[in-house]
């Protein structure tokens, strides 16, 4: 029987999905009696609260409740952040309001509908304060301060340096450099934000359900907020998700403020979120201006890079941020062998909503700097851009490579993938549809994008913020477990319990694929449950699905589990079929004799033994069957006392060219074509690898040319509808011809990178080479909208 | 001349999915939510509530149209199908849903039974579109994780196609 | 979001509509298709006190052929003009131009009328009906009324409808056989347009040319045909004293020049249809 890992193994959760059999969290059953909420927001981008009245609004039937940010502060303590400033922030404002959008009150009552009338009646006064949008106008000294105990806004400075890189821009024949930007926007879930909590007041426990998506790093950050142990806190998570793109960690102020108001209301409180709150406050990716210069010889081999880093955060840093200005760190220096970088950190806040995580975390802010540069490389030097990322790939046969800042890049062939995509007449033929769009008099330009993928964080990166003064204080932070557990119950059944969140990615029929090739049996007898119940699974702070962790990871737990169930299994069956244990094998659904086939058993009636009959078992074996693999790879080392840090596990590589043409009529960027080369290592199931890299891609798109989150001058918040925050439609992605490499990655068993998040960080960059190619402009506004386009190619202000 | 206050509750009848099903509504109660709180039919799904996402496209009388911009008491009578309608008695997939099973075409499955009755719809009024027919109906729908291809691959199967435009992902 | 309360209504006569319009005045608001409406009762940017369904009005949901117009009812889904098997004879215009009107989806509820209602500067119906000089029909308690395009038509989402009147159809007058020509810029498909241009040939020496999303209402010019330099010309002086406007997804420099590009390729495109 061919493996199943490794084929396009059709997803076990479809059926249920596509009869609308879906249970998402708005879906399940609530108690008798469950109050709705409703979340009154700021209409004012920075204010002092100056008066709460909820009379008028109580006196409506059918409302329970107004909660304030004083009601809140009462019960329940800031929230945790890993930086340690004066900057409190608990689920509601208090005393100041701080972006628009912020939740200022809660009202609770019989239903949504009455809820929203009775927002309406409460009376709210406010003491508007100026406020700051620009990140680099919140650094001024004359700037409006967001919390004055801290004093700035800018709240975190840190500078790093490796290898040498004075002598390296000493020593350079040239100095190229690039101012780059890269907008706010966030993967706006088609599901938003639910949380349904109750209060049980003889335990003083909460017992919470939410579409949360983990990390589970931060259960902890939200007992601690409630002010009750762990174990007190009880949160589950329902069997469907639609979708989170890491979006969903930020539903957790909103599970400590519902569950808040199921204590005060003494009743269960669901809030279901809506698009327009999603919008202005759910949660957003940082925006990002970087200073990059590159110390280059005249054939353009990068010697030494320097980066300043400035990235806004809102009006809060929420944990686990800054996460997208370090989740990159250990491979700033991309896919290319640069020994020589400084860097520059800085965090900023200013009155927007808070940033959090998003797919690439950090990936597309870093490569739209790199990349960028390095086709400004190419110009300056008069050099083909091809020819200046070849020159600088870190070659095969450094791998496994240590990157300057601390990342080990565990496999991969940068240098093939790059030559197998602009092989095949595919760059002859871009540069074919160039040259006769350009001799048409027509605007038209090729990128490339060369990147370095990470996957599965580190827990300790984020601690890489701290200086190693603070580390040792604090004591050492790294790893990343993954746990998942096999059972198989009296009848020969098989389930399997594990450490991710479900949002789409097919978790359920990947691992099912894994345990039944273990078991020799079929996805379709493989139970898979990924409800997650913290007061019953197994779990740890690295639980949940984020940073493509699932694939170097949780399955990675399973394949053991897995494997350690099958060990045990072929040594019931050797006793039962009186044979040796190295000549079993589980196959078909039999456990059997390798070199005598016909001698088999069914496999239930083997595993069944184990609980009907131990006394059958071999000598000294445990009876039940039920495996737990915990999965904690060794080099997430703690960073180093140097600051070098091991950001991620597994590291793939995605190369990006495209051909982009200007309408000449109405300014909008049309691709004209789009190759991308993946190499993830290992693919686990084809078809779901492609779903996630075309939806990576449609994201990168929708980045490059549609999506931001605009506010005025003033704060005003302008995008708050999806008329406004324009989401692609089919229409506007265009097609992309996708290619595989597979370099396995020798640190897990299975060999396989995660690979979901890659395109978020090419296509932006690789569209904006394109454009700058094709206007000969140095600086490129992303999104190129043809508001933008326009006011480069007219002139004037966009 | 049919009256309703505003503080009003009537008993709403309509057919859903081919069974007689009512429940109360006040005059402002969105379809949307009638099918989901009022009716327990939870297969439809809200996405925005301002008619761009296309998750809660419904048929009523044959035409799928925007259940978050419906009042249920528009759909007084009417005849209204969801994604629960699809499947056989015993869970077989009807073709439609068996394309998009084949072609991977749903990830978190949320915007896809909106996608699944507009198409129901349009592929009842023309039964053999072109792919740019496809694509023109499928902009009505916003999906966040698939980028959209295997949708049209899916429903270029079901329109009875044998293979789309789309370049594949190949090695 | 959810609307805030409001009666509802649904007659099953226009005498009957007409008389809760009498009735209620401001207070009411009609609902047909409801696509722009019900949306902005969710945002709570609409509070009418009364809602009044006439979708169920039998009499309003007819197309009727008058031989030099055809006569569009008020119950009317912009879906079943699309599909009415002469409007590529009668109304090539319309033909040209619906499939832009939102998406598939909301066609099958929106209707014709409502489009012109409600007066988005950038409804590709209402530019229709401004270009083809078609008719709005009103009913109130006091009488009907028929009021041509332009007098209807005031500024962004305002007409000349009172309170009191429903809009019972829209008549567009026959165009068979005239070239026509239609274009939109939006930033993705179905969207609101930027700018929508429309032409109409009106013989050989001269076009009718409109356009949306440039001011409040829809502006319709005549433009001589005869000499393409001249033609251009006239378009740029229209682009200089309409202005445009600014908005989050285009600048009122833009928008001119998106006239100026597309005015003289929309004119083209409808001359050669008409050959």
């Amino acid at each position: 029987m061919p493996p199943l890992v490794g084929t396009s193994t059709l997803r076990k959760e479809d059926p249920a999905l596509l009869s609308g059999q879906g249970r998402y969290a708005d879906d399940l059953p609530t108690a008798a009696g469950t109050l709705h909420a409703h979340v009154i927001r700021s209409p004012h981008p920075h204010a002092d609260i100056v008066r709460i009245d909820p009379a008028e609004a109580l006196a409506k039937d059918g409302v329970w409740a107004v909660i304030t940010g004083e009601d809140v502060r009462k019960i329940s303590d800031p929230f945790l952040v890993a930086l340690k400033t004066p900057v409190h922030q608990w689920s509601l404002a208090v005393g100041r309001v701080r972006y628009v959008g912020e939740p200022v009150a809660l009202v609770v009552a019989e239903n949504r509908y009455l809820a929203e009338d009775a927002g309406e009646l409460v009376q709210i006064e406010y003491r508007p304060l100026d406020a700051v949008i620009d990140p680099q106008a919140a650094c001024a000294a004359s700037a409006p301060v967001l919390h004055p105990e801290a004093k700035t806004n800018e709240i975190s400075v840190r500078k790093f340096s490796y290898g040498d890189t004075k002598s390296a821009f000493e020593r350079a024949d040239a100095r190229v450099a690039l101012s780059s930007s890269f907008p706010r926007l966030s993967f706006t879930p088609m599901e938003c934000y639910v949380v349904v909590a109750q209060y049980n007041p003889a335990e003083r426990g909460y017992d919470v359900l939410a579409n949360f998506q983990g990390p589970f790093s931060t259960h902890p950050v939200m007992a601690r907020a409630l002010r009750v142990p762990g174990p007190k806190l009880r949160l589950r998570i329902p069997p469907d998700s639609g979708g989170s793109f890491g979006i969903k960690l930020s539903v957790f102020p909103y599970i400590v403020l519902t569950a808040i108001a199921a204590r005060i209301t003494g009743r269960p409180v669901k809030w279901v979120e809506d698009r327009v709150e999603h919008l202005c406050a759910a949660s957003s990716g940082p925006n990002r201006i970087t200073e990059i210069e590159a110390a280059v010889t005249r054939d353009g081999r990068i010697l030494g890079l320097r980066l300043d880093q400035l990235e806004d955060y809102g009006a809060f840093l929420r944990a686990p941020m800054p996460g997208p200005l370090y989740r990159m760190h250990g491979a700033v220096t991309g896919a290319y062998d640069i020994a020589n970088v400084d860097v520059i950190n800085r965090v900023v806040l200013t009155n927007k909503m808070p940033a959090s995580l998003i797919r690439g975390f950090g990936g597309p802010q870093l490569y739209m700097a790199l990349e960028r540069l390095v086709q400004r490389i190419a110009i300056e030097l008069g050099l083909d851009p091809l020819d200046v990322i070849r020159r600088n790939l870190v070659p095969a046969h450094k791998m496994p490579y240590r990157a300057a800042a601390g990342s080990l890049y565990d496999s991969g062939d940068y240098p093939r993938a790059v030559a197998t995509a602009t092989g095949g007449g595919r760059l002859d033929d871009l540069k074919r549809r160039r040259d006769a769009a350009r001799a048409a008099g027509r605007k038209y330009g090729i990128g490339f994008a060369a990147i370095v993928e990470p996957a599965m964080s580190n827990m300790g990166y984020l601690s890489t913020l701290l200086t190693a003064d603070a580390r040792d204080k604090a004591g050492p932070k790294n790893g990343a477990v993954s746990m998942v557990t096999v059972n198989i119950d009296p009848l020969g059944a098989v389930s399997v319990t594990a450490d991710c969140t479900v949002q789409g990615q097919g978790h359920e029929t990947v691992l099912a694929q894994i345990v039944a090739d273990q078991l020799g049996l079929k996805p379709d007898d493989i139970n898979v449950v990924l409800e997650m119940d913290t007061a019953k699974d197994q779990w740890s702070i690295a639980a949940g699905t984020y940073s493509c962790r699932f694939t170097p990871g949780t399955a990675v737990a399973a394949h053991i589990a897995a494997g350690r169930m099958a060990d045990k299994l072929k040594e019931i069956g050797a006793k039962q079929l009186n044979v040796l244990p190295a000549d079993v094998e589980l196959a078909q659904g039999k456990i059997r004799s390798r070199s005598n086939p016909d001698n088999a058993a069914p496999f239930g009636r083997v595993a069944g033994t184990s609980h009907w009959s131990p006394v059958m078992l071999p000598e000294g074996m445990a009876p039940a069957l039920s495996e737990t693999a915990l999965w904690m790879p060794p080099e997430l080392e703690p960073p180093s006392s140097d600051d070098r840090i091991n950001t991620s596990l597994t590291y793939g590589f995605v190369f990006d060219m495209c051909g982009i043409e200007i309408d000449p009529l109405t300014y909008q960027v049309r691709v004209d074509r789009y190759v991308s080369m993946h190499d993830a290592g290992r693919i686990l199931n084809p078809m779901i690898a492609d779903g996630q890299m075309r939806g990576a891609f449609a994201q990168g798109i929708a980045a490059a040319l549609y999506e931001e989150f605009t506010y005025n001058d003033e704060g005003a918040f302008l995008t708050g509808t999806f008329a406004d925050y324009l989401v692609p439609t089919v229409s506007e992605i265009p097609a992309v011809e996708m290619l595989h490499q597979e370099t396995p990655s020798p640190l897990t068993p299975l060999g396989a990178k995660g690979l979901a998040e890659g395109n978020c960080m090419s296509v932006p960059v690789c569209i904006a080479n394109a454009i700058a190619d094709a206007l000969g402009v140095k600086d490129v506004p992303v999104p190129a909208s043809p508001r933008r386009i326009h006011a480069l190619l007219e002139g004037g202000g966009g | 001349m049919r009256r309703i206050a505003k503080d009003q509750r009537v008993r709403i009848r309509l057919t859903l999915n081919g069974r007689a099903a009512a429940a109360e509504a006040e005059p402002r109660l969105l379809l949307s939510d009638f099918l989901r709180h009022g009716l327990g039919a939870t297969g439809t799904h809200v996405g925005c509530e301002h008619g761009v996402c296309g998750c809660c496209t419904v048929l009523i009388d044959g035409a799928a149209v925007r259940s978050c911009l419906t009042f249920a008491v528009q759909a007084e009578g009417c005849d209204v199908r969801t994604a629960e309608s699809l499947a056989g008695p015993d869970g077989t997939l009807n073709p439609l849903q068996q394309a998009f099973q084949n072609h991977h075409a749903l990830q978190c499955g949320f915007c896809t039974p909106g996608i699944l009755m507009s198409f129901t719809d349009y592929l009842e009024r023309n039964p053999r579109p072109s792919e740019a027919e496809i694509r023109e109906v499928l902009s009505g729908h916003l999906c966040r994780c698939t980028g959209y291809a295997g949708i049209v691959s899916a429903l270029l199967e079901a329109a009875g196609h044998r293979q789309s435009s789309e370049p594949r992902s190949k090695s | 979001m959810k609307p805030r309360p409001f009666d509802y209504v649904r007659p099953d006569s226009v005498d009957e509509a007409v008389a809760v319009l009498a009735e209620h005045g401001e207070e009411a608001r009609v609902l047909a298709g409801g696509q722009s409406l019900v949306a902005m009762l969710n945002l709570r940017l609409a509070d009418p006190a009364v809602l009044v369904d006439i979708t169920r009005i039998a009499a309003l949901d007819e197309i009727y052929d008058l031989g030099d117009r055809i006569e569009v009812g008020a119950a009317v889904t912009q879906n079943r003009l699309l599909a009415w098997p002469r409007l590529a004879d009668k109304l090539p215009l319309l033909a040209a131009a619906l499939p832009f009107v939102g998406h598939f989806q909301t066609r099958n509820k929106g209707t014709v009328c409502g489009s012109v209602a409600h007066a988005d500067p950038s409804s590709e119906i209402a530019l229709s009906l401004a270009v083809l000089a078609g008719e709005v029909v009103l009913r109130s308690q006091r009488g009907t009324r028929v009021l041509a395009a332009a007098a209807f038509q005031k500024d962004m989402l305002t007409t000349a409808r009172e309170p009191d009147e429903l809009i019972t159809a829209v008549r567009f007058p026959v165009m068979s056989g005239r070239g026509v020509a239609f274009r939109e810029v939006a930033r993705r498909h179905g969207d609101f347009a930027i700018i929508a241009v429309a032409a109409l040939v009106e013989d050989k020496a001269a076009v009718r040319l409109g356009v949306g999303g440039m001011s409040g209402r829809p502006v319709v010019r005549h433009i001589a045909t005869a000499d393409g330099s001249a033609a251009r010309d006239t378009i740029d002086g229209m682009a200089l004293e309409l202005q445009g406007y600014e908005d989050l997804h285009a600048s009122a420099a833009m928008r001119r020049d998106l006239l100026r590009r597309l005015g003289p390729v929309v004119i083209d495109e409808a001359i050669r249809c008409a050959a």
